[in-house]
């Protein structure tokens, strides 16, 4: 029986038709999954030298010490990326498996998970350079046991946490709690914490909590997997009451009304294209690492504009490169209506505006940081508004990855074809911008920089039926091609 | 209305579409029937200008589909759900398709007044998304949503597929009331031989790509069709 699941699970990988169509892709992410192996693995023999010699601590008892950030953060990784074993259940269920059997190879296939894995690439060059550092062999071996079993209950809370829709943030909003109390030293609850991963490693009886909490969490997680194996539960897709919205405010923008209104709909009702939102709100606080003088690379001025660029422009950079694609799961009828390309075009383009303009003021915060960080982020928005909206619709016209609106798995997965062209096309969105701000910088002064990012900013805006034409000459030529690579299901 | 010229599709040299000439009138409600795989789809598609031909070509009302966009205004079409927008509830994707077709929303409403019957009260008002309909309910949302803005062409992919008997009942009666208008060309593509017949007046048969059968509709058409497919 296992045999058929191993084979099944073989063909559905190499028979994918993502794999086939995006082997550059997959070979792009296995780089770096190589190079984050083997980040963590330098980094394990690394950390154990800095701390000790820089630092003068003892290496496992710091290390403990930041366990609970590095597991939450582990959680919160896991929620994000990993997928969830279920998807091809349902035609099984009708054949002579035990239900049993379903749920266990579904969970066993967890097991060999990037997510868990890598840990060990941190892990395990670590625990050997305590043990020739004279740490007691027993000891480092039952850390490691506890540790394997924590992550593994990672694994499992991660399955169970996500068939509920809100705990996730319940838990993320305790974590940046506790990380900001800390941070501001008001309570620390590594002091609570540490002593218990270093208990892992001094006292052998200590390492049975976490097996026991792995033991219960595969026993909670298998338990609702296997009562929920059926069509109207587990499987179903849910649906609530929704009410009909006519949006007749914006039919002051015309016939661009007509397509407004619905990528707003599009954007409100469907999980994939809210997290484009949730991005551009998290956009909005990547300024705080440049601004506020954090990382010591980023503090030079060009840099500035560089995110300001992110701050100004989440939604529009992550709306942007999937248009036409947002609309790949009824492009035929899209195709056969007698839609003027311009009116679709300009509504995409209004939304990204109007998101840019939303952004750039609740920017606003960053006056703290002085007057000269805001008129940063002004002359982005306006760089972002003439330039970049084009940029990324002409690069996204490009794109033919069909996107499933319904389900939020792959939001970070695919970061779409990379293909020559969008890369191409990404030169302008940020490195242009920077460059302009250098010119002028070290030219003249900071002003002169900022004036000719404004200046080719506003150049955008002349250009836009230009671009508008070019769009609509992709979508033309592209027309048959386009259609058919939308209507490869992944 | 619509000519059919030389037209071939191949795909990595199988050839699924091979029409030499055929020729549909105006005001006519047209049938296609053929096995799986016989080419009906593809043939919608290209009329619709949703695949490229090989060679040949299309023309609606004149107009070559695959040069200008003309035919766009006059042509309505419900092939499968792609031609429905997931998100949106069936009040919404009729308004949409309305806006599209020039036509504001008591022009739609009145429309719709005229299905009600069609509809058996799960279409409108439904607090649901398309996608959370049933396929059945999916189908009716299409089919009557080809109506709006009164085209001249109508095309169908297999709409009974999916109804229940009762709606089956009530789309051959649409599609009789549309045949009655002589402005309108309907052209339906069917696995079902019997209501194929009762609302088609003229019923062409795809093997392999290719036309084999071109029957005008009489009291033997059902016969000769079932002989044509015992075979």
């Amino acid at each position: 029986m296992w045999k058929h699941f191993i084979t099944l699970q073989w063909k559905s990988f190499w028979r994918s038709a993502s794999l086939t169509s995006g082997l550059f892709m997959k070979i792009f992410m296995g780089f770096w999954a190589l190079w984050l192996a083997f980040m963590s693995a330098v980094g394990g023999v690394a950390i154990f030298k800095l701390i000790k010699e820089h630092f003068e601590l003892d290496p496992l008892e710091t290390i403990n010490k930041f366990l609970i950030y590095w597991l939450a953060f582990d959680l919160i990784f896991r929620y994000a990326l990993q997928k969830m074993p279920v998807i091809n259940i349902k035609p099984l269920l009708t054949l002579p498996f035990h239900k049993n059997k379903i749920v266990s190879f579904a969970f066993g296939k967890t097991l060999f998970s990037f997510f868990n894995i890598i840990h060990a690439f941190f892990f395990v060059p670590f625990s050997i350079t305590l043990i020739r550092n004279g740490y007691p062999i027993t000891n480092v071996l039952l850390w490691n046991l506890g540790l394997i079993a924590l992550v593994y209950g990672n694994n499992f809370l991660n399955i169970i946490l996500n068939k509920k829709d809100n705990l996730i943030f319940l838990i993320g909003g305790i974590l940046v709690l506790l990380g900001g109390l800390h941070y501001f030293g008001y309570f620390d609850i590594s002091v609570y914490t540490g002593p218990f991963f270093q208990g892992l490693y001094d006292t052998s009886i200590i390492t049975l909590i976490p097996i026991i909490i792995l033991l219960i969490l595969i026993g909670i997680s298998f338990r609702s997997f296997s009562k929920d194996l059926y069509l109207d539960a587990g499987l179903a897709t849910k649906s609530k009451d929704v009410q009909t919205e006519n949006l007749d405010w914006l039919n002051r923008f015309g016939k661009t009304a007509t397509f407004l209104k619905n990528d707003i709909k599009l954007i409100k009702r469907n999980k994939r294209a809210r997290s484009t939102v949730m991005v551009s709100i998290l956009f909005l606080f990547y300024g705080l690492l440049f601004f506020t003088g954090a990382i010591e690379t980023y503090n030079g001025p060009v840099w500035r504009i560089f995110a300001a660029i992110f701050v100004t422009g989440g939604f529009l950079l992550s709306f942007g490169q999937f248009v036409p694609s947002w609309d790949s799961s009824y492009y035929p009828l899209m195709m056969s209506q007698n839609i003027k390309y311009k009116e679709y075009l300009s509504s995409k383009w209004w939304l990204m505006v109007i998101a840019t303009l939303l952004s750039t003021v609740l920017a606003s915060g960053y006056l703290y940081f002085g007057w000269e960080v805001y008129v940063a982020i002004l002359v982005a928005a306006i760089y972002n508004m003439g330039v970049n909206s084009h940029v990324v619709l002409w690069a996204g016209a490009y794109v033919k990855t069909p996107i499933d609106l319904t389900s939020n798995r792959k939001a970070f997965g695919d970061r779409q074809a990379f293909n020559a062209k969008t890369l191409l096309l990404s030169l302008p969105k940020m490195a242009l911008p920077m460059i302009l701000y250098a010119i002028g910088y070290y030219a003249y002064s900071p002003y002169a920089g900022y004036a000719l990012v404004a200046i080719a900013g506003m150049a955008g805006f002349a250009l836009r039926d230009k671009v508008f034409d070019i769009i609509e000459n992709i979508y033309k030529s592209e027309k048959y091609k386009t259609i058919s690579a939308y209507k490869q299901k992944k | 209305m619509i000519a059919v010229q030389n037209l071939t599709k191949t795909y990595t040299g199988k050839t699924v579409l091979n029409i030499d000439h055929l020729e549909i009138q105006k005001g006519n409600s047209f049938g296609l029937v053929g096995n799986n795989g016989a080419g009906k789809t593809t043939l919608f598609s290209a009329l619709l200008d949703l695949i490229q031909p090989t060679s040949g070509h299309i023309k609606n009302n004149g107009i070559k589909v695959s040069e200008s966009e003309e035919w766009k205004s006059n042509t309505s079409a419900f092939i499968d759900e792609t031609f429905l927008i997931g998100y949106l509830t069936a009040e919404e994707y009729f308004y949409f398709i309305g806006e599209l077709r020039g036509q504001n929303k008591a022009d739609v409403d009145r429309l719709l007044s005229g299905f009600e019957d069609f509809f058996h009260g799960e279409i409108l008002g439904q607090k649901k998304y398309l996608r959370d309909l049933s396929k059945g309910n999916q189908k009716k949302v299409g089919i009557i949503a080809t109506l709006i803005g009164n085209p001249e062409v109508i095309v169908l992919d297999e709409p009974f597929a999916n109804l229940d008997p009762t709606t089956q009942i009530r789309l051959k009666k649409i599609i009789k009331d549309l045949t009655a208008n002589p402005d309108v060309t309907i052209l339906v593509s069917s696995h079902d031989l019997m209501h194929v017949t009762e609302v088609c007046e003229r019923i062409v048969v795809l093997d392999k790509g290719e036309v084999v059968k071109d029957i005008k509709t009489s009291q033997k058409t059902l016969k000769e069709l079932e002989e044509h497919f015992n075979k």
